[in-house]
């Protein structure tokens, strides 16, 4: 199964793989080949690709992932190696994000905050999986 | 006759633009091929992007969202992506009158989203109404600033304010090449001329409803920033072309003065020998 995955600056990542995890709007999911044609929005979350019996990680935030049997193409708007992300950038934000939620506030300040918390999270747990 | 030191004056003056010129067709020659590798390292993201609301849309009779009905607001937003710096030929003033020249716009119903200072300063001059400014994002527009504008525009027109909305920009299509082009982002019309075998058979999870509301602010975004890189191609194109006209009629400039100069500088030689020759007859 081909897994593609393109940003709108680069192409991440382009190789034959036999799985991949990720987080959706409806849950986790994990894709195997010959898998019925599907196309689901990205949730924050550590995607994870199975190669050769080898895994691989990556922070994969937003975007929508399209299945056919035989090939995989995940648009990210944003998605990192755990090489790229700077750790102690993430827990600050992380702090921040539950500061900001632990002192209330306005609805849409509560949602960013919530999706930044998350975000942070993801990297958090990446970076440690290197 | 101009005197010789007239000529020298005017000719250092036009060395010394020919400089600037050179280097600044040097500047973009560089930057331009810097905007043309990421405007095409994008290309995929894109091409798949459009496949994908394609496909999503193919069956929009179906679905019943705001983003794809027309809106009762009269009022249209164009998002006008323009540069912030002059002496690039006919690239701002190009954008500015494919606004000003379109009949089916009425200057009392558009709001512009400016993303340039050239552009904000040309039609605020012709007196449309702005909204927030977004200039300086064209500098160095990366994918984020996109998000920021389309979530603006798709506020306001999920508020009603405006009815439509366009994205004014620069189509790059080669290094001499760019066409200034007005696009359509809301609501939706995609024209698909597949038929319905050829069409890729996709499910939607969560349901196709929620899908549009989620997909196209991702598409509209891919949109907006995909007009913002190719602007920048074509702003580095254009002025690269500008200045390496301006580069060669100063050379032009410079060698017929050269030539004049030459002859004022024999003529004044001629003049004195007569006079000199002339001044020893009389003595003799």
């Amino acid at each position: 199964m081909n897994l593609t995955i393109v940003t709108p600056d680069r192409e991440f990542f382009n190789e034959e793989v036999d799985m991949v995890e990720f987080n959706t709007t409806e849950g986790e999911v994990g894709i195997y080949p010959n898998h019925v044609p599907l196309t689901v929005i990205v949730k924050s979350g550590v995607l994870k690709i199975t190669q050769d019996g080898e895994v691989r990680h990556a922070a994969l935030h937003a975007g929508f992932v399209q299945i056919l049997p035989d090939e995989v193409t995940i648009l990210a708007e944003i998605i990192e190696w755990p090489g790229e992300i700077d750790g102690s950038r993430a827990e600050a934000a992380k702090e921040r994000a539950q500061g900001r939620l632990s002192s209330g506030g306005a609805d849409i300040d509560m949602i960013r905050a919530e999706a930044a918390l998350r975000r942070s999270l993801t990297r958090i747990r990446v970076s440690d999986l290197r | 006759m101009a005197s010789m030191r007239d000529i020298k004056r005017r000719k250092s003056s036009v060395q010394s633009t020919q400089q600037i010129t050179k280097a600044m067709k040097l500047v973009s020659t560089v930057k331009l091929q810097r905007s043309k590798g990421r405007a095409e390292r994008s290309k995929t993201y894109f091409s798949c992007m459009y496949d994908t609301v394609v496909s999503m849309l193919s069956r929009a009779g179906e679905i019943n969202h705001p983003f794809l009905q027309p809106s009762e607001s009269k009022k249209k937003g164009i998002i006008v992506i323009t540069g912030n710096r002059g002496l690039a030929g006919g690239y701002n003033s190009n954008i500015v009158k494919l606004i000003k020249n379109n009949e089916d716009f009425d200057k009392d119903d558009i709001i512009i989203y400016p993303v340039g200072r050239k552009g904000k300063e040309a039609l605020s001059r012709f007196g449309y109404e702005m909204s927030e400014d977004y200039s300086d994002m064209i500098e160095e527009p990366v994918y984020t600033d996109a998000m920021k504008i389309s979530k603006k525009v798709l506020d306001d027109f999920a508020a009603g304010e405006i009815g439509e909305i366009y994205v004014a920009y620069t189509a790059f299509k080669n290094t001499v090449t760019h066409i200034p082009t007005l696009l359509k982002l809301l609501p939706i019309k995609v024209e698909d001329e597949r038929d319905d075998n050829e069409k890729a058979v996709l499910e939607f999870e969560p349901e196709t409803e929620e899908a549009v509301e989620l997909i196209i602010p991702k598409y509209i975004t891919s949109l907006i920033y995909g007009a913002m890189i190719e602007s920048v191609a074509s702003e580095n194109g254009a002025r690269m072309q500008a200045m390496d006209s301006a580069t060669s009629n100063a050379e032009e400039m410079i060698s017929k003065l050269s030539l004049l100069y030459n002859r004022a500088r024999q003529g004044s030689i001629t003049q004195e020998l007569t006079e000199i020759i002339a001044g020893a007859e009389a003595i003799s």
